[in-house]
């Protein structure tokens, strides 16, 4: 049948000429390019000692954000929460007292913020969705662990340091 | 025979027992490494600085792991084809010229276990008794893959010791003896065999990398077609044996090829060197380069694997018999004929 795209090819099998049944001259162009790759740079990154350099936009480890005076600027409004798409976050908010005013921006905080890094597919959804510029996923890659109630990460390891710490 | 030569001969056999030991550890070390730098990777980097501990902490790993013995297989034969393996590897370090003899208090020591009259014999004998250990293993496992892995070993060693066989006539249709010590010697300084015997050489080298079950002649463990070959049920340190066996095969190998084409201990300016040294160092200096060559045959072995693809079994037996032999049956005639012609006029 006639080839509509005219695409088709037609193999033939030659049987191998006496320069390639010796194989030799095959086998010293493959040993040359072998051997050329002894002297080229290695792909390899010595993982822990060295780390490969990120973009500009990737997306590690949460951090929960304090506002210039050092105050948490999370108030718990659960826009992260139900904005995320692998239900990774939970939180419980509080009110805040009198004596507590230089801890948190606003009356309401989280008490307890978790996200489970199992779940969590690092989409970016959390830090888009808060309107209080208090969640970015500005950390480096989250560490591997033994168990699984490790990898449900508290506001411990989520707040930001202490301005004064920081300095 | 005194208490002398069998100590000095204990002593010999020792050094080289556990060099080669120590070689054919670093040679998996140096496979990996040089199977990284041909792939554009590092390779074992973490046991020690440059991973130079890897080999012992492997080995540590083939001493820990559970032996399993399969229930249908045969126990005894199953436990001797490792045995074997190793056995046929080593013993054939026996015959190869370390270095010239060595003066150490005023006795003439040879760096030789054995200067026996028949080496190469010796030698061919030892590599084709080898095949025994890789044939009992793989029938012992009573596994299709083992035996059929054993079958091509077999055929394949078989095939290629003809070969092999006929390009070392023509050698010794020159030399004259099959003492390898006396081949060594008849090299002095430049004057290697390779220079009248590229044919020859060329044939048994290639015969060697089917001899020693070296990509591209590694049919018998074709990862791909017979899972782990003839060790598909070997573990622990019986698998070890036989991973052991195949380096200390090769290392033995480029000994014997360094020895018989490449001049063994002889290098040029060695006569210098002998005149200034003294007895005592100057050999050791000839043995070091004799290592030398022989660590430059086994970066080679290592480079042809992971360059080369595997033949396929028909074109293995293609090459063997209808390439190979043919060749080595010509370079025998080539050599009779000028040989004949040199002495004549």
């Amino acid at each position: 049948m006639e080839s509509l795209s005219n695409k088709k090819k037609v193999l033939e099998q030659k049987p191998l000429s006496f320069m390639e049944r010796m194989y030799l001259p095959a086998i010293a162009k493959g040993m040359g390019i072998t051997i050329s790759h002894l002297f080229k740079k290695e792909a390899t990154v010595r993982y822990p000692e060295v780390e490969r350099e990120f973009s500009t936009n990737f997306r590690g480890m949460h951090s929960l954000k304090r506002d210039e005076n050092g105050k948490e600027r999370c108030t718990a409004c659960g826009l992260c929460a139900l904005s995320c798409p692998a239900e990774a976050i939970t939180m419980i908010a509080a009110e805040r007292k009198p004596e507590e005013k230089h801890l948190y921006r606003e009356e309401k905080y989280a008490a307890t913020y978790e996200i489970n890094m199992l779940r969590c597919i690092f989409c970016g959804l959390c830090e888009e969705a808060c309107p209080k510029e208090a969640i970015y996923l500005d950390g480096p890659i989250v560490p591997a662990d033994y168990l699984r109630k490790d990898f449900i990460y508290g506001k411990d390891k989520l707040v930001e340091a202490p301005l004064e710490m920081k300095k | 025979m005194d208490s002398a030569f069998v100590i000095e001969k204990f002593i010999l056999v020792a050094v080289i027992f556990g060099i080669s030991l120590v070689i054919a550890m670093y040679s998996t070390y140096a496979e990996r490494k040089v199977a990284a730098y041909l792939q554009d990777r590092l390779g074992p980097d973490r046991a020690g600085p440059f991973g130079i501990l890897q080999p012992l902490a492997d080995g540590v790993k083939m001493f820990m792991k559970e032996e399993i013995i399969p229930a249908s297989s045969n126990r005894w034969l199953f436990i001797v084809g490792p045995g074997l393996a190793l056995l046929c590897a080593c013993i054939g370090t026996a015959v190869i010229p370390w270095g010239s003899p060595m003066e150490i208090g005023g006795k003439i020591v040879p760096l030789q276990v054995a200067d026996i009259n028949v080496g190469v014999l010796y030698i061919f004998g030892v590599v084709s008794l080898g095949v025994y250990g890789v044939m009992i293993g793989g029938w012992a496992s009573n596994n299709k893959y083992s035996l059929l892995s054993a079958i091509r070993a077999a055929s394949q060693n078989i095939s290629y010791e003809i070969a092999m066989g006929l390009s070392v006539i023509a050698l010794l249709l020159m030399t004259n003896t099959l003492s390898l010590k006396e081949i060594v010697d008849q090299q002095h300084g430049l004057n290697w065999n390779v220079w009248y015997q590229p044919l020859g050489f060329l044939i048994f080298m290639v015969c060697s990398f089917a001899e020693t079950n070296r990509a591209p002649f590694d049919l018998p463990e074709c990862e791909t077609e017979l899972i782990g070959g003839y060790h598909t049920e070997y573990s622990s340190m019986k698998l070890g044996f036989y991973l052991f066996a195949e380096y200390i095969n090769m290392f033995v190998s480029s000994a014997v090829m360094a020895a018989l084409y490449w001049g063994g201990y002889n290098y040029p300016g060695m006569d210098y060197v002998a005149a200034h040294l003294g007895p005592t160092w100057a050999p050791l200096i000839g043995t070091a380069v004799f290592f030398g060559k022989i660590v430059m045959f086994i970066f080679f072995f290592m480079w042809v694997r992971w360059t080369i693809p595997r033949f396929r079994y028909d074109q293995l037996m293609n090459l063997g018999w209808k390439g190979l032999i043919p060749l080595a049956i010509a370079n025998i005639i080539i050599t009779g004929i000028v040989i004949a012609i040199i002495e004549k006029f």
